[in-house]
C-alpha cells in the first residue's frame, strides 16, 4: 500500500519494543462488542490508474463549462486562473502545512495572510480584514451575529436582494441564537425601502451590491440612516472582481463588509471550497470573528508575523469566543492573494473593465431576442432577464442544446410566481462573441 | 538593519529574506496580460454603472510573473510542512496528502463544474457526493450524513443544530450541553453558537470522562453531551457505551467529536457505540490537505433520529437519476436550514474519495493500526525519559506532561522550540488542559520507523539536556529557523494587521 511506510518487519520489531504480541492488544480499551473482526464491506485498495479511471468515468457524466457556452454566476463566477498561481499553491510547503501555530516555521503562510488582509482591506476600503471565513454565505452570517453582539440588539434586516444562500445561512444561524431575522421580499427590480425598516431594536441592516439580481447600489444614505438609529450597516458582495471598478463599501460608510472571494484564484469546484472575506472598521477589531495575522518582531529585532488577538478565539476563550470558527480557507485565501498580486492595480482594473464590457455586450444582444427583456439599468457582470416563459424550463431546454445559459431565479427562490420568468445571466473575461451568439440563438429557440 | 545579519544582502545562502509584495512592486507592472477590450464596448459601458465608478486607485502594487513566482516561492520556503518533515501535531492528524487527489480535483468535468448547472448536466458530481456519503456511512455505521459543513467546527455546529432541531420538533426545549474537559476546545464555543449553555464535566484519574460526574449532571434539561472519542488525551473512552445509554435514558443526544477518527477508522464503527452524530474532518482522517489552515470539510454522520433535520441540500435518488433537494419542501424531512453556500466542499469530497478508494477497506484497516502502533512505539521508547500522563496503551496520539521538566527551568514551550532547530515540527503543546504543560504527539501512519527512531533519539537527547540544566540552550531556541521567537505580546498590544504605505505611517506619527 503506497501510502504506508511500515514493513511487516518494522511492525514486528515495534510490537516487541512495546511489549505486545499483536496490534489488537493496543485496541484493548475498545469495548469488545464494538470491535470489528475484519475490513468492512467496501472495495479493496486500488492503484493510481484505476482510481483515475473511476474519476474519469464520473467526470464524463457531467457537462464541463469548458465545453459549452457558459453564462452562470449567482454568487460564483468562472474566471481565468493563471497557470503560475496553480503551480504556487501546490507547493508542498503551502499545501501541506497546518494553521501557523509555530510562527518561527510558518512565516510563509503568515506573511501571505498579512498580504491577504491588506488586499481585502484595500479592495473593500475598510481598515481591517481577517484571515478569511469558509465562504461568502457564512461570512454574511458571522456579520449578522457580530452586528447583534456589538449593538446588543436583536433585530436584523436582510435586504430582499441579498443572495438567497446568504439569507438562508443567516436565518439558520440567527434562529439558534434567538435573533429576530426580518428578510424582505425579493427585490428583483432593484428598488426597496430599507431605511423605513429601522427601529430602536435593529442591530444591523444587511445589503448587497452588486445585488443578487445584478443591480448596483450606493448605500451611503442608508449608512447614515443606520448610524442615526444606532444600527450597523453590513454590506455584502459575491463578485469580488466588481470592486476593481465600483465604489467600495467602505466609501459608503459600511461598518462590516462580508463577501465571497472565489473570483480571485479559485475555480468553481461545484461550489466549494471558496473563501469568505470579512472586513470591519478599526473600532470593531476585537469583536471580529476568525483568525488574524499581525506584524511583530523576533528576539533579533527582525520583522515577522504571528496569529494575534487570539483572546477572541475559541481555543482560548472556549464558551466566551466571538465565533467557533477555527480552520478557515487558508489555501483559497492564498490563491486569492496570489491572483491579486499577479493582476496588480493595472490588471485588476483591466479585468473588471473586461467583465463589465462583456456583460454589456451580452445584455445588448439578449435585449434583441423576442420574449427576453433585460431588467437592469445598472449591473457589473451579471444581470436579470425577464422571459416570456418560465426560466427553469428555458434553462433546461438550452442545456439540452449544450448551452449553459443562465440560472433560473426560481431555483434559489421557489414558490413566487413573480420570479418564475427571471433568469440570471453572467459574463466574464472568458465570454466570447461566439458564446454570446450561441446563447442568443439557444434562447430564441427555447422561447419560440 | 539588525546586528545579527551575517551577509550584505540579508539572504543567507538558500535562506532568502523576502519583503511584502507591497514593498517591491509598482502599480505600472502586471503579471497578467488581458485580451483587448472589444472595439466600441467601452463607449457604452459607463451608462450601466449607475454613476458608481470607483474613484482613485485601489492601492494594490504590481509585479511581473517572474517576480510573483519568486516572491511566493520564497515565502513557501519559510514554512514547515508534512512534505518537508515530521509534523506530529496532536489531534491534527498531519498525514501524507497524496498528489493523485490534487490531480483528480482539477480534472475537467469535476473541478470546473458550476454548482447551479441543471442537475441533468452534473449527474457524475452528484454520484460522487453519493459515493462519499456511502463510504462515510459504511465506515461509521451510521444511516445518514450531512456533507455541507465547511470544516470540523462547522460540523460540530451543524450536529448540535440537528439535535436542537429534533428536540424542538418534539416540543422539548432543553438548555444545556455537557462538555468534558478532555473535549476539543471548539466544543464549548460551538454549543454557545447554537444557543446553549455549557457545563464542563471533569476527567477522571485515568484521563477519561468521569462517568459518575456525568451521570450526576444529566437531567431532562440536557440537550446533549459532546464527547471527543478517542479523546484529546489519546485515549479511548472505555465507558462510551455506558455514556450513550445514560445520555439516551434522559432523552438527550450523544454528540461525538470525530476529529480523532483516524485511530479507529475501519476497525470500530462509531454507530456501534451508540452515538447520534459525529463530524468527520476530511482534512484529518481522509488526507485532504490542511493548506496552512483550510479549506477543511466536516461532514456529519447522523442517526435515524437526527437524519430528518440534516441541513440543505440533500442528494437524493430520483426516478431519472440523482436529484438535489435544495429546499425544505423537496426533502420530505425537516432540515435545520442551510449552513453554507451551495453544496459543501466538493473539491474536498473529490480528494477524500480519491484517498478512500486508493486505501480501500483493507488499507484503512491497516492505516489505523499503523497510526496506533506508531504512537505506542513513541510511548514505549520515550516513557523512561519523559513523563507519560496516563498508562498505555494509547490510541493514535500519546500525551506527555511537563513533570519530567520539573526544576529544570525548561518549559514545555522551550522544549518545543528546541525541536524546531532539530528539523521536527513540535507536537501540540499546552493542550489538552487536563494535564500540566501538555505535549500531545500524533505521529500518524504516514511515518516510517526510521523517522520515528530519529525523532525518538532527538527527544531523548533533549530530555537529557534539560535534565542536565542546560537552560540557556532551550531559552535561546530556536536559532536556525527563518525567524526566532516572536513577540506575541507586542503583536496583540498594538495590532498591526495590514500593510500601509510609508507616507501614511509618517503622517500618523
Amino acid at each position: 500500500m503506497r501510502y504506508l511506510p511500515l514493513t511487516e518487519a518494522d511492525r514486528r520489531s515495534m510490537l516487541a519494543a512495546i511489549g505486545v504480541r499483536s496490534v489488537d492488544e493496543l485496541f484493548v480499551d475498545v469495548p469488545a462488542a464494538a470491535r470489528l473482526d475484519g475490513p468492512l464491506a467496501l472495495p479493496a485498495h486500488a492503484d493510481e490508474m484505476s482510481v483515475e479511471q473511476a474519476f474519469r468515468r464520473l467526470a464524463a457524466k457531467n457537462l464541463s463549462p469548458a465545453a459549452a457556452p457558459f453564462f452562470l454566476g449567482g454568487g460564483i463566477y468562472r474566471h481565468h486562473v493563471p497557470a503560475s498561481l496553480d503551480h504556487l499553491i501546490q507547493r508542498g510547503e503551502f499545501l501541506t502545512a497546518y494553521t501557523p501555530y509555530q510562527p518561527e516555521v510558518a512565516q510563509g503562510t503568515l506573511q501571505a495572510l498579512f498580504e491577504f488582509q491588506t488586499q481585502v482591506a484595500l479592495l473593500t476600503d475598510m481598515e481591517v480584514a481577517n484571515a478569511s471565513m469558509y465562504d461568502g454565505a457564512t461570512a454574511c452570517a458571522e456579520a449578522v451575529m457580530m452586528g447583534a453582539r456589538v449593538t446588543r440588539r436583536n433585530r436584523v434586516i436582510l435586504s430582499g436582494a441579498l443572495h438567497p444562500h446568504y439569507r438562508d445561512v443567516s436565518r439558520t444561524y440567527g434562529r439558534f441564537l434567538g435573533l429576530d431575522i426580518v428578510s424582505l421580499p425579493a427585490a428583483w427590480t432593484g428598488v426597496e425601502d430599507l431605511a423605513g425598516q429601522l427601529d430602536k431594536s435593529t442591530a444591523c441592516v444587511v445589503v448587497q451590491t452588486p445585488d443578487f439580481f445584478g443591480h448596483l447600489h450606493d448605500f451611503t444614505a442608508l449608512a447614515d440612516a443606520c448610524h442615526a438609529a444606532g444600527a450597523l450597516l453590513v454590506v455584502v458582495f459575491s463578485e469580488a472582481v466588481s470592486l476593481g471598478l465600483l465604489k467600495p463599501p467602505g466609501a459608503m460608510g459600511a461598518d462590516i463588509v462580508a463577501g465571497e472571494g472565489q473570483s480571485f484564484g479559485n475555480g468553481l469546484s461545484f461550489g466549494g471550497p471558496t473563501v469568505g472575506l470579512f472586513a470591519v472598521r478599526e473600532r470593531l477589531i476585537r469583536q471580529m470573528p476568525g483568525r488574524l495575522a499581525g506584524q511583530t518582531t523576533d528576539v533579533d529585532g527582525r520583522r515577522g508575523f504571528v496569529l494575534t488577538l487570539s483572546t477572541r478565539e475559541q481555543h482560548i476563550r472556549r464558551e466566551k469566543a466571538t465565533s467557533n470558527i477555527c480552520t478557515n480557507s487558508g489555501l483559497c485565501a492564498l490563491a486569492f492573494t496570489i491572483h491579486l498580486t499577479l493582476l496588480g492595480e493595472k490588471g485588476l482594473t483591466g479585468l473588471a473593465e473586461l467583465n463589465h464590457a462583456w456583460a454589456v455586450a451580452t445584455a445588448n444582444r439578449l435585449a434583441a431576442v423576442d420574449g427576453a427583456e433585460v431588467v437592469n439599468r445598472s449591473y457589473f457582470n451579471e444581470f436579470t432577464v425577464r422571459l416570456a416563459k418560465p426560466a427553469a424550463e428555458v434553462v433546461d431546454r438550452m442545456a439540452g442544446r449544450g448551452v449553459l445559459g443562465g440560472i433560473p431565479v426560481s431555483r434559489l427562490i421557489p414558490d413566487d410566481p413573480a420570479l418564475a420568468p427571471l433568469m440570471l445571466v453572467a459574463a466574464t473575461e472568458l465570454t466570447s462573441d461566439g458564446d454570446i451568439a450561441a446563447l442568443a440563438d439557444a434562447l430564441a429557440e427555447a422561447l419560440r | 538593519m539588525t546586528e545579527t545579519r551575517r551577509t550584505t544582502s540579508g539572504h543567507e545562502g538558500l535562506a532568502f529574506e523576502e519583503p511584502l509584495s507591497f514593498e517591491i512592486g509598482s502599480p505600472d507592472k502586471t503579471a497578467v496580460d488581458l485580451p483587448r477590450l472589444p472595439d466600441g464596448m467601452r463607449r457604452h459601458a459607463d451608462e450601466t454603472l449607475g454613476g458608481l465608478r470607483r474613484q482613485g486607485p485601489v492601492g494594490l502594487t504590481g509585479l511581473s510573473e517572474p517576480e510573483v513566482v519568486r516572491h511566493y516561492l520564497r515565502l513557501s520556503q519559510k514554512n514547515f510542512s508534512i512534505d518537508s518533515g515530521f509534523y506530529p501535531l496532536g489531534s491534527c492528524t498531519m498525514k501524507h496528502n497524496p498528489r493523485l487527489n490534487e490531480k483528480l480535483a482539477r480534472m475537467p468535468g469535476l473541478g470546473d463544474l458550476h454548482p447551479l448547472q441543471p442537475v441533468a448536466t452534473v449527474q457524475g458530481a452528484l454520484e460522487l457526493m453519493d459515493l462519499v456519503a456511502h463510504w462515510l456511512k459504511t465506515l461509521t455505521g451510521m444511516p445518514a450524513v450531512a456533507l455541507s459543513p465547511g470544516a470540523g467546527a462547522h460540523g460540530e455546529l451543524v450536529g448540535l443544530m440537528t439535535i436542537r432541531g429534533a428536540l424542538e420538533a418534539r416540543g422539548d426545549a432543553r438548555r444545556r450541553i455537557l462538555v468534558p474537559e478532555s473535549a476539543h476546545g471548539t466544543n464549548p464555543a460551538t454549543a454557545v453558537a447554537c444557543g446553549y449553555t455549557v457545563e464542563a464535566i471533569p476527567a477522571n484519574a485515568r484521563g477519561r470522562v468521569d462517568l459518575k460526574a456525568l451521570k450526576a449532571a444529566l437531567s431532562d434539561d440536557v440537550a446533549g453531551v459532546m464527547v471527543t472519542n478517542p479523546n484529546t488525551c489519546g485515549l479511548f473512552e472505555t465507558d462510551v457505551m455506558e455514556i450513550a445509554a445514560a445520555v439516551h435514558a434522559v432523552g438527550a443526544f450523544f454528540y461525538c467529536d470525530g476529529a480523532n477518527f483516524n485511530s479507529i477508522v475501519g476497525r470500530v464503527r462509531p454507530g456501534d457505540l451508540g452515538i447520534d452524530c459525529m463530524h468527520i474532518n476530511l482534512h484529518k482522517t481522509f488526507s485532504t490537505p490542511h493548506g496552512g489552515g483550510g479549506p477543511g470539510s466536516g461532514p456529519v454522520v447522523l442517526s435515524a433520529a437526527l437524519a430528518p433535520f440534516a441541513p440543505l441540500p440533500w442528494v437524493v435518488h430520483g426516478p431519472d437519476g440523482f436529484m438535489l433537494a435544495e429546499h425544505a419542501d423537496d426533502t420530505g424531512g425537516d432540515p435545520v436550514g442551510r449552513v453554507k453556500g451551495f453544496h459543501g466542499q466538493f473539491g474536498m469530497f473529490i480528494r477524500a474519495l480519491g484517498y478512500m478508494m486508493s486505501m480501500g477497506a483493507d488499507g484503512l484497516h491497516q492505516a489505523s493500526a499503523d497510526a496506533v502502533l506508531n504512537a505506542n512505539y513513541l510511548l514505549a521508547r520515550l516513557k523512561d525519559v519523559m513523563t507519560a500522563s496516563f498508562d498505555g496503551p494509547c490510541m493514535h496520539e500519546v500525551l506527555f506532561d511537563d513533570r519530567f521538566l520539573k526544576n529544570t527551568g525548561v518549559s514545555t514551550l522551550d522544549f518545543a522550540k528546541a525541536l524546531l532547530d532539530e528539523g521536527f515540527h513540535p507536537m501540540t503543546v499546552y493542550f489538552p488542559l487536563v494535564v500540566h504543560g501538555a505535549m500531545l504527539i500524533e505521529p500518524t501512519e504516514s511515518e516510517s520507523k526510521e523517522t520515528l527512531d530519529s525523532f525518538i533519539a532527538t527527544m531523548r537527547a533533549l530530555a537529557e539536556r534539560a535534565g542536565k540544566g542546560d537552560v540557556d540552550f532551550f531559552h535561546e531556541a530556536p536559532r536556525l529557523t527563518p525567524r526566532r521567537r516572536l513577540d506575541e505580546t507586542k503583536a496583540a498590544r498594538s495590532p498591526v494587521l495590514r500593510w500601509r504605505p510609508p507616507a501614511v505611517d509618517q503622517a500618523a506619527e
